[in-house]
């Protein structure tokens, strides 16, 4: 038979959320499958994205591993390690004879993956949860979100790497326990504190640096060289930035291999030229022992903060590329006094908690919640450029906090609020997030005017500033003035042209396949018609068909593919008796060896 | 008090760790914006208010100072930094000791040293010692609530605070 589809899927799913693991060297996208999360592959297999985007003699921008296979030959045409230009956005940075902004520059590499996405899934995708260091502050946030507008994804959720890790190891499933995930990666260092109890994970405590990474190694290691292969060729190469671009790379792929070997080469090969010098591991480590030991301050302020000692940790969980070199798990090891969980592969455990994150927002994960905490502490200028702290760091998020304002001067109409993050008194050793100005305040006797203003951090760790006056009740406009960072309206003139195109063409191709769809099975309907088996189908049965086609053609016309999806298995559905009547009489038929 | 209602308590001074850790996760699984991520707008943001007064709660609720200060301020109390400036009457003569030995430290006479350690180590006994005088002053207010025993708590509260200012300010010297 196959004249009807008889399809019990629920019509109108919600719409996908894809999680992603914005690296500073590597990206990857995941999703949540029936066993569990997956990685996205994109459609050549290829499970990473490298965090490169590059400028084409056409003067489009591409991202991922073509981008990355350009960087040695076009090193000033491409960018990479962008990540950690995120409390900068405004600043541009420079490609070939082009500008690019950090948050534009993440866009691309978002992009990429969102395209791997759409290819895999065969639908647009457009909105996810995105991981990003625990110790971003609110600017660095802020400016990963406003990557994913530019990049046409809705972002539901940031969520702090270390604890996404955290969620991929389903530590919970097996106990309930104290754990800390060391997480060092390309660019940034984090660590976490959590408590896990019956599917809730709550972070006690959070430390890092967002500047200090495996990219920093390779500086240090990059530096010897250019001098020795000066010394050794007789010309400085400094100046010819192919040239170390390649020696860079050189200089990785040596770093990897002291991973697993004691000896390595630092092999390169440019015009003609070759450069070869053997490193141990015992020099790599005498190198980047400071690097390391810078790991472990945090660390310790770590476990204060928890107020906790490394007897209490049950386990230690290790994240990110540079927790592949054995020096850092020794330091690691040494310092919780525990062998730490490396059985999930380090590039991948953060893509794959984020999501886990996604199914926990679109209700497919249930019984598990995170509670993670705001890293640095939110506070305003006050008199004497002192910095009066409002909501403390490591406090759950969201929170909150109230303060009450008042004007100086009659008659005036405006305050300026300076909110900064950071733990030192002053406001000259804090980080400037923006300047909050009441505007409108109605004009009365200085001291008279009484503003609430709530700072509320969310769960995205961003703040969020609304103001009340208190004496009439109105909401206080506020107009927000970021001191690094993009404005509203600058991202909405990034948001990239091609890509809302590109959106609309999918759409229009799924319309396209839904009316497609609709003719096949309207037409199937009008030859059943003339069918014995609609003659013997009782009228109410009938009825109910021909509302269900009524509706269909309604909806067909429309350019909402999933409510053409949706009244076509209505359709279905009313129809499954006819569709067994006429089973039965073809059956009949055969039987009796007649034709119908 | 919002705080007990959004963790849906009684306003009692006496509390359960234990059993507060309890209530703030399961309420946590109700109210988080984790929970809302599909709904409309307004929704969201309802959630995300309720979820950030709960972990504001927890947070105040479950240290026993911010705790009481909280209480106090409800009850109309003022609570502010006044009050802690002045010296506690019986505690005059050991702080005026103790600042002598501070003056002489100061000029570069180490010999002080010892009796600043000494004095420390009183100062931080007569601070745990306020831990458990607060810890029976919550249950008798919780056992007959009123003014009375609440004015006690603020006083020492207030008296709390000097000693662990003091305390601070002494370190400070010992590790310089």
């Amino acid at each position: 038979m196959g004249t009807f589809q008889i399809d019990f899927g629920d019509a109108a799913q919600p719409e996908r959320i894809i999680g992603i693991d914005l690296g500073t060297t590597n990206s990857l996208a995941a999703f949540m499958d029936l066993t569990g999360p997956e990685i996205i592959a994109a459609p050549d297999g290829a499970r990473i994205v490298p965090s490169v985007v590059a400028l084409l003699e056409d003067g489009s921008l591409i991202a991922g591993n073509a981008a990355k296979a350009r960087l040695a030959q076009h090193p000033l045409e491409t960018l990479y390690s962008t990540k950690r230009f995120m409390d900068r956005a405004a600043s541009p940075l420079k490609i070939g004879n082009r500008e690019l902004t950090p948050p534009e520059a993440g866009a691309r590499i978002l992009l990429e993956l969102k395209n791997n996405a759409e290819a895999f899934f065969g639908e647009p995708i457009t909105k996810a949860v995105v991981t990003v260091p625990a110790y971003f502050n609110d600017a660095q946030r802020q400016a990963t979100k406003d990557a994913g507008r530019i990049a046409g994804l809705d972002i539901l959720r940031l969520v702090n790497e270390p604890t996404a890790a955290a969620l991929a190891y389903g530590l919970d499933k097996r106990n309930s326990g104290t754990i800390a995930v060391y997480d060092f990666g390309g660019g940034t260092f984090d660590i976490s504190i959590l408590k896990i109890q019956d599917g809730i994970f709550e972070v006690l405590a959070t430390n890092g640096d967002t500047h200090l990474g495996g990219d920093d190694i390779d500086s240090l290691l990059i530096q010897i060289a250019i001098e020795d292969v000066a010394t050794e060729w007789g010309a400085p190469i400094s100046d010819d930035s192919a040239a170390v671009e390649t020696l860079r790379q050189a200089v990785i792929k040596a770093k990897e291999q002291l991973s697993f070997a004691l000896f390595a080469n630092i092999d390169l090969e440019y015009n003609g030229k070759r450069y070869q010098r053997e490193i141990t591991r015992e020099i790599l480590e005498r190198l980047i022992a400071p690097l390391i030991e810078r790991t472990l301050a945090p660390c310790r302020l770590c476990l204060a903060d928890a107020k906790l000692t490394h007897e209490d940790i049950d386990e230690v969980v290790l994240v990110g590329g540079s927790t592949r070199i054995p020096m850092v798990r020794k330091a690691v090891e040494n310092l919780f006094r525990s062998k730490p969980h490396t059985e999930l592969n380090p590039d991948e455990v953060v893509a794959l908690g984020a999501a886990i994150q996604a199914g926990i927002l679109s209700g497919e994960v249930k019984d598990t919640l995170l509670l993670d905490v705001t890293p640095l502490s939110l506070g305003i200028e006050t008199m004497g450029g002192v910095v009066t702290k409002l909501i403390h760091r490591n406090s759950t998020i969201p929170a909150s906090e109230t303060e009450h304002f008042t004007t100086a001067v009659d008659g005036q109409t405006n305050v300026l609020i300076h909110v900064l993050q950071g733990e030192r008194e002053l406001v000259k050793d804090c980080r400037s997030l923006a300047r909050f100005e009441l505007t409108g305040i109605e004009p009365v006797p200085a001291g008279l005017a009484r503003i609430e203003v709530k700072f509320l951090i969310d769960a995205n760790g961003i703040l969020n500033v609304s103001a009340k006056d208190t004496r009439t009740g109105k909401e206080q406009s506020v107009e927000v003035k970021p001191s690094y960072g993009l404005t509203d309206e600058q991202v909405e003139a990034m948001i990239l042209e091609s890509l809302t195109n590109a959106e609309s063409d999918i759409r229009e191709r799924q319309v396209r396949e839904a009316r497609v769809e609709s003719d096949r099975i309207l037409g199937a309907l009008e030859s059943a018609k003339q069918s014995d088996a609609w003659f013997e189908l009782p009228e109410e049965d009938k009825a109910a068909i021909q509302t269900a086609h009524n509706e269909l053609l309604l909806a067909y016309h429309g350019d909402d593919h999933r409510l053409i999806q949706a009244h076509m298995d209505k359709l279905d559905k009313a129809s499954l008796k006819l569709a067994e009547n006429m089973m039965n009489s073809a059956v009949r038929g055969a039987l009796k060896g007649t034709k119908i | 008090m919002d705080y007990y209602r959004v963790l849906g308590i009684d306003p009692k001074l006496q509390l359960n760790l234990n059993e507060l850790q309890q209530l703030f996760y399961g309420r946590s699984r109700e109210l988080h914006p984790d929970r809302f991520a599909r709904a409309e707008a307004s929704v969201r943001d309802a959630a995300l208010q309720e979820s950030s007064t709960l972990n504001d709660a927890y947070r105040t609720l479950r240290d026993p100072l911010q705790r009481a200060e909280y209480f106090l301020k409800h009850r109309g109390f003022d609570i502010g930094e006044q009050g802690t400036k002045e010296v506690p009457p019986e505690l005059l003569e050991e702080v005026f000791e103790l600042n002598m030995a501070l003056e002489e430290l100061k000029d570069g006479d180490e010999s002080a040293r010892p009796q600043l350690a000494t004095a420390r180590d009183h100062f931080a006994a007569l601070l745990a010692q306020s831990d458990i005088e607060l810890d029976h002053l919550f249950a008798a207010h919780d056992a007959t609530p009123g003014e009375e025993p609440l004015k006690q708590i603020r006083g020492l509260l207030n008296r709390r605070r000097y000693i662990q200012n003091l305390l601070r300010d002494v370190n400070g010297y010992l590790s310089n």
